[in-house]
């Protein structure tokens, strides 16, 4: 008796196992990287050792000059098979890392939103497959307007 | 009283393409106020989408985030109907939510 | 900034009136002929958008915001506190023309009665204080989320403002504002927006003073909220070292008279986001 109810606890733990591995929970919360103010700290506490492959691929969608640093926006897109994250840096900014998209497997790769930017800088938009990162850079300019604004 | 979301979407060859605004002061804590005291940290740190239920997305946001933030995502597979619903939670543990029903 | 000869003698063309005190209509006539002759390849109508009908990279950002735009949230709240009663049970439709729906274009306009310019802000105030209630601060969220509501009601409205005989005085005051040189920097409003319109100042492009009031109140990416003209108006004489005015003063409202009658003819498209 307690052999049958043990296995099948064991196989109900390896469900809910499987469960919690669907794509949308991949990944735990990345606050070592968010808290990182070097953009090779993000990176490392992001991607660990995967190296980082510029690729056309990668359509990173930006202003060249922002209208103004509070409100650039932004889409990170790909056409790329098996994109299980799209992430956002801003590599002048205190903290490097804007944001991640963390994508399940019926979400297209193509996020927009807005983001602050503290002064002119290099901004990247990547996507991590199962095991590779490709991304796109663009460098935006931030000005002070007329008159001090 | 005012919305926590405002939800806007439509279906293309078969994609639903929405679009979102939140209304919420994503304050980095780096800021000042006149009197010179910091204003707090207060931003949303995680938004989740979901369609019919089902998490389809899934964003962490750091303060870089622009006020009032902007997001826009797809989700595959939709027909009329469909519910798309997106939940923020910010640092401090407030939320808030909306739905949208796909046309 | 080097001058052509053609652009100084179109400058006279149009200052010439001034001295000679023309008519509104003739100063629309004219104005409207200065600014066809500077941007030949813009119509008009156009410059209700401002700097982002001067420039393809800034209007495709601007688009971008306007597709989801930040001032969404001030106009809900506008129309919440629009529909709120006051105290006495009467509320702001009471106040107004069509319950208050889609008359923003109506103003200013001259009260021949107070002999005074009065701008809907000011139309707001004195509603409010008709029924009990205390007037609304001029610079805060309120008002502005109040005015936010009243434009979206009345986008696509055409500006007709009226000079009657009796409004010829303020007319002219706001006039002589708009031409009169003030601050450290001794610049004018026509000085970057008339004589440098087009122009850069920094990074940024200026913008031609015809269509200047059309889209307000306005979401300013730089305010992060949104504001009124007059809140501009301060921003702008403060940004040439000179004192900003109280908002709805006297010369502020025969200012917003004189360009609203310049936008004569172009519509209405506030609320806007403008950087």
């Amino acid at each position: 008796m307690m052999k049958h109810s043990r296995r099948r606890f064991l196989r109900g733990l390896g469900v809910a196992v499987a469960l919690a591995a669907l794509p949308v929970r991949l990944m735990a919360r990345a606050t070592d990287a968010f808290r990182a103010t070097k953009l090779e700290d993000a990176n490392k506490a992001l991607f660990g050792q995967l190296p980082l492959v510029e690729s056309d691929a990668v359509n990173l969608k930006i202003p060249a000059i922002a209208e103004n640093g509070a409100v650039v926006p932004v889409t990170v897109s790909t056409e790329l098979e098996g994109v299980q994250a799209i992430y956002i840096m801003i590599d002048e900014n205190p903290n490097p890392l804007s944001a991640t998209f963390e994508l399940g497997a019926s979400s297209p790769a193509d996020v927009s939103t807005r983001v602050k930017m503290g002064k002119s800088s290099m901004v990247r938009g990547l996507v991590k497959t199962r095991d590779q990162v490709f991304y796109a850079a663009q460098e935006v300019k931030v000005t002070i307007g007329g008159c001090g604004g | 009283m005012a919305a926590d979301i405002k939800l806007r979407g439509k279906i293309k060859d078969g994609v639903a393409e929405i679009k979102s605004l939140m209304p919420h002061p994503m304050e980095t804590g780096t800021r000042r106020e006149e009197s010179g005291d910091v204003v707090p940290a207060h931003y949303i740190e995680e938004v989740v989408c979901q369609h019919n239920g089902e998490n389809v997305l899934r964003a962490e946001w750091g303060p870089s985030i622009s006020k009032n933030p902007y997001f826009a995502f797809s989700v595959r597979n939709v027909s009329p109907g469909d519910i798309i619903s997106v939940r923020w939670t910010d640092n401090l543990g407030e939320s808030g939510s909306g739905e949208l029903v796909l046309k | 900034m080097r001058t052509p000869c053609k652009r100084s003698l179109l400058l006279v063309a149009v200052l010439l009136p001034l001295f000679a005190l023309a008519s509104p209509e003739e100063d629309l006539a004219a104005f409207r002929a200065f600014y066809e002759s500077r941007f030949p390849d813009i119509e008009l109508a156009d410059h209700a958008d401002g700097a982002y009908a001067l420039d393809e990279a800034k209007r495709a950002q601007w688009l971008e915001m306007e597709d989801f735009p930040p001032y969404e949230f001030a106009v809900d709240e506008g129309e919440a506190l629009f529909e709120m009663p006051f105290a006495d049970g009467e509320s702001y439709a009471s106040c107004f023309q069509n319950e208050g729906q889609g008359i923003k274009h109506l103003y200013p306009l001259f009260d021949e009665v107070a002999g005074e310019v009065v701008t809907l802000e000011l139309a707001l105030n004195r509603c409010r204080e008709a029924h009990g209630e205390a007037p609304l601060d001029y610079e805060g969220e309120e008002i502005a989320a109040l005015m936010a509501y009243m434009a979206y009601t009345s986008r696509g409205q055409t500006y007709d403002i009226k000079v009657p005989e009796a409004g010829l005085g303020a007319y002219e005051a706001g006039k002589q504002f708009f031409y009169e040189r003030r601050g450290q920097l001794n610049f004018a409003c026509s000085s970057c927006h008339l004589q440098s319109g087009g122009g850069m100042l920094r990074a940024e492009i200026l913008s031609a003073s015809v269509g200047h009031a059309t889209h307000w109140p306005t979401y300013r990416f730089k305010w992060e909220r949104v504001g009124t003209l007059h809140d501009r108006f301060i921003e702008c004489n403060e940004q040439v070292g000179a004192q900003g005015l109280a908002p709805q003063s006297a010369s502020y409202r025969n200012l917003e008279y004189f360009l609203t009658y310049m936008n004569n003819g172009m519509v209405l498209n506030g609320p806007a986001s403008r950087k």
